[in-house]
């Protein structure tokens, strides 16, 4: 996307800018992208700074997106046009290297060693996803046939090869729930929210294309905590055929025709089962990952347990880290949905404009 | 022959590759609410004859879901058709009919040797 590539040095000598407050974005994710744009609205100079060449993060990986199918590029689009009709700038492929305090403001250094002054910071790092190859047990790159729910996402667009070995149709998928999640082994206590409708969303999908597979889904709880999540689930049940059986994976193993036997407990008969299938999808966690353990460092902020940015507080606080004029936006706090990013990250422009008024308001007293 | 006192156990595991499952699209073609369960165990909670007896109405789904055909049949012939089970279902599923079309279908399907 090299339209969203309109590099503009940071340039603390116009005149205008140099009456405004400048906010600095720690990621041009939809989280960091969302604030940016509500926080030029509020009158605000806002710099984003983004390591990759373009915006949108994770969501460049999901091609369409719960509860309504929605193509991810719609979001991406959104974003991108908020951009280019307002007044924001974007570095790309820059990383904060340091962050000091000075006389109430924050000196910033990039990786590609651009010095930046500024009011207030807002991280949103976002996340990363699992890796499933450290649950070695379900053989993620070691069988053919075994992908990620970000694997399939790609596999789910309209040119999509869905074939597994010697170029035939799967009759058989299984999900599995909570690959990275819910799971002391891996290092995740903690649910991630968002996988369990992104197993149904994604098993309604390859139902209608290829509406002869028999489609399973081995869960631990289905948390269906959003709007629309319930009924989707119920149209995956009633309208699709996707069954869902209660028990957790205890391993894969591929066989000579590639196809996988899979093995858990169907816990609510009480029984173990075992079942052959012909593609096995992992529906992976989201972990803080690299990015957001990063920003913790260098901005002196702290981190709960789960490696995700630690909060104020659960209720009010949510956009405010421990330091002053340090926000955080979006799932560099949290797993977080799209729609709870969009919503977190716009609160965290109308937290920062608060505190930046009332900062204003003091220094005048 | 002397008997040793050996015998061969049946194994446990649910085998799906082994399932049959015609009674079971046949009463989901039937009676499609049925599709809907969450496993919830209202019904079982209601249950007039569980009450009395070790009867379980929720895994009335779960043995038609893995073939359970034998046990599915004695189990359905402690249910009294009394219908509490619907009144309670979050789902409104039609357990009664559910339990009544298994009744018809299911010699259709019982395995032979059994």
């Amino acid at each position: 996307m090299s339209a969203s590539i309109r590099v503009i040095r940071y340039n603390p000598c116009n005149q205008e800018k140099k009456k405004m407050k400048h906010i600095v974005i720690i990621g041009g994710g939809i989280a960091g992208m969302e604030t940016a744009s509500a926080l030029t609205d509020a009158g605000h100079w806002v710099t984003v700074i983004e390591k990759e060449a373009q915006i949108g993060g994770k969501l460049n990986q999901w091609s369409y997106l719960f509860p309504d199918f929605m193509p991810a590029d719609q979001i991406k689009s959104a974003l991108q046009e908020k951009y280019h009709e307002r007044d924001f700038s974007i570095l790309h492929q820059s990383e904060v290297r340091s962050l000091h305090r000075h006389n109430g403001q924050f000196n910033i250094e990039t990786s590609d060693e651009q010095q930046l002054k500024a009011d207030a910071i807002v991280v949103a790092t976002g996340y990363e996803l699992f890796d499933a190859r450290r649950k070695e047990e379900y053989g993620y790159k070691i069988y053919d046939h075994v992908i990620t729910s970000a694997d399939l996402e790609q596999l789910l667009l309209p040119d999509g090869d869905l074939t597994v070995a010697a170029g035939k149709e799967p009759k058989r998928i299984a999900f599995v729930h909570c690959v990275g999640s819910r799971d002391e082994k891996s290092g995740n206590h903690y649910c991630s929210k968002v996988c369990c409708i992104t197993g149904v969303k994604q098993a309604i999908e390859l139902k209608k294309r290829l509406p002869e597979a028999e489609i399973y889904c081995f869960y631990m709880d289905l948390r269906m905590y959003g709007k629309h999540f319930e009924e989707l689930y119920r149209e995956a049940q009633e309208k699709y055929d996707i069954q869902f059986i209660r028990g957790r994976l205890s391993e894969a193993s591929e066989k000579i025709d590639k196809s996988l036997l899979i093995k858990a407990e169907d816990t609510l008969s009480g029984r173990p089962l075992k079942m052959n299938v012909d593609l096995l999808v992992l529906l992976i966690g989201m972990e803080a990952g690299k990015g957001t353990s990063a920003a913790a460092a260098t901005c002196g902020i702290g981190c709960e347990e789960s490696g995700f940015l630690k909060t104020a507080d659960a209720f009010l606080k949510s956009n405010f880290s421990q330091q002053e004029g340090i926000f955080l936006a979006g799932s560099c706090t949290a797993p977080m949905s799209i729609n709870d990013t969009i919503l977190h990250a716009r609160s965290a422009a109308m937290e920062v404009d608060h505190w930046l008024k009332s900062r204003c308001d003091n220094e005048k007293m | 022959m002397k008997d040793f006192g050996y015998t061969i156990i049946k194994q446990r595991t649910i085998d799906y590759d082994q399932f049959d499952g015609r009674l079971l699209n046949e009463i989901l073609e039937m009676e499609p609410s049925f599709k809907t369960c969450l496993s919830c165990g209202g019904c079982t909670a209601t249950c007039s004859a569980a009450d009395l007896v070790s009867f379980n109405v929720r895994r009335m789904n779960l043995l038609l879901r893995r073939g359970e055909t034998i046990e599915l049949e004695s189990e359905i012939k402690k249910c009294m058709l009394c219908g509490k089970c619907q009144l309670v279902c979050p789902r409104g599923i039609n357990l009664r009919n559910v339990i009544m079309l298994i009744k018809k279908s299911i010699l259709k399907y019982k395995p032979v040797n059994s």
